[in-house]
């Protein structure tokens, strides 16, 4: 017994660095894991509250870029409004309105890029309707998906994730596979498993596909930049550039598909049956 | 005495806001970030309360991963240097370390840059190997290492010459 004490008395310093050491690695493996990140993350009141006021400062700097987004998204909703073909569904019914999505808009207080695995916070959180697993897009394209939730803040898991797969397809033909990043460039992207019979042409555009419960079907992604068959000569491993800028996202909207929780006990019930 | 506890934990404030707020927003060349607050870790007053400087460089470590949404990856590569830099110290100041006649803010400029690199480096490596998680990308992760490693040490180097002239 004495001897035990001892030794703990001697090493202690090297058990509180092995004790110390083992929480920061255990943290560290579970960032790397999807959801499982539930102690450090920066959906808190702490620093949500100081990102808050620093973006105060800093979105004055893009501002005009911004103003020209929205005006740009306008331009094109104004558009679509007045081009109508069916002049006598302009009236909304509520009874009869078929709202799949609801839509939150949200402002980005944080966003990184440099990472092999990015975050953005929103200051939008449970209070505003936010959940897990929604879907995050701005006018131009897709930004990322949800990940954590406190009452006034997310945290957002950028497409630039390393744990990141979206449901995506080709906009001309509907082939679909899936999008990944393997770090590098936040302006490419991976599309990977394309069968090899897909007409893959570069400057081809990729959209979301209706696979997914997250997205609506169609939010747009990108541009084909450059394209290889993949060894084995049956999938097609394409580069994708993003029709969003990555580095400079200010306001988004969050999208929550209503039937999500319907379709996904449906195909639950049927994998059970099987 | 409280002086220096004082200065510590000003140290610790301000280092940490200064990383979340300025220095994790670079991206010079799209990836290279410098991290400067280790600095906090590099002028801890040296002495025999080598846990308290484990308890603390932990904190300071899982105060940086909460703002940058990196798990425990800035707390391990912390406690690391933190658990090393007696030896660290006591390899390049030798007999004076000993009777705690060193002060890392006053050393000689060449004593200084050896330890604030070797320092520097060991955290940046163990820091970019926990981020990628994957020896496959050692080219990456050296290459990150090298070049956020040269940042942050200039910043270092740059910041105990502006923050030390007092006491000289």
């Amino acid at each position: 017994m004495q001897q035990i004490v001892n030794f703990l008395i001697k090493y202690r310093n090297f058990l509180l660095f092995a004790f110390l050491l083992f929480l920061s690695l255990v943290f560290t493996v579970q960032s790397h894991s999807y959801h499982r990140s539930k102690f450090v993350n920066s959906a808190n009141f702490l620093s949500g509250g100081i990102f808050t006021g620093i973006d105060n400062i800093s979105s004055y700097f893009d501002l005009k870029i911004h103003n020209e987004q929205l005006v740009a998204e306008n331009s094109k909703l104004r558009q679509l409004l007045l081009n109508t073909r069916d002049s006598i569904s302009q009236e909304i019914d509520t009874t009869s309105f078929d709202s799949r999505f609801q839509i939150t808009t949200a402002k980005v207080i944080n966003n990184n890029y440099s990472h092999k695995d990015n975050f953005l916070t929103l200051k939008a959180g449970r209070n505003y309707g936010i959940k897990q697993d929604l879907g995050v897009i701005t006018s131009k394209g897709i930004v990322g998906i949800v990940d954590r939730v406190s009452p006034g803040y997310a945290t957002v898991m950028s497409i630039l994730n390393s744990n990141s797969q979206i449901n995506a397809k080709l906009k001309k033909s509907n082939h679909f596979g899936i999008l990944v990043w393997k770090g590098g460039d936040p302006n490419l992207v991976d599309f990977i498993d394309v069968q090899s019979k897909a007409p893959v042409k570069q400057g081809d555009t990729i959209v979301t596909g209706g696979k997914s419960t997250i997205f609506p079907e169609g939010i747009g992604i990108g541009t084909i930049a450059e394209y290889a068959l993949d060894p084995t000569e049956n999938f097609y491993s394409i580069k994708v550039q993003l029709f969003n800028d990555m580095t400079n996202v200010g306001h988004v909207y969050v999208i929550e598909n209503l039937d999500r929780e319907e379709i996904q006990t449906l195909e639950q019930e049927t994998r059970d049956e099987q | 005495m409280s002086n220096s506890i004082l200065r510590n934990i000003l140290r610790f404030i301000v280092l940490v806001l200064a990383q979340i707020t300025l220095f994790n927003k670079i991206d010079f060349l799209g990836y290279i970030n410098p991290y400067p607050y280790v600095l906090f870790i590099l002028l801890f007053p040296i002495g025999d309360n080598r846990a308290l400087l484990l308890f603390t460089s932990f904190l300071l470590g899982l105060s940086v991963d909460m703002f940058s949404n990196s798990g425990g990856m800035h707390a391990a590569a912390c406690v690391t240097i933190a658990y090393l830099r007696p030896w660290i110290l006591q390899s390049i100041f030798g007999i004076a370390y000993e009777y705690n006649a060193v002060k890392v803010s006053t050393a000689a400029y060449g004593e200084r840059l050896l330890f604030a690199s070797i320092m520097i480096f060991t955290h940046h490596l163990i820091l970019f190997s926990l981020e990628s998680f994957n020896f496959s990308d050692i080219i990456y992760i050296l290459k990150k290492t090298l070049f956020s490693g040269a940042f942050t040490l200039l910043l270092c180097m740059l910041f105990i010459t502006l923050f030390s002239f007092k006491r000289k």
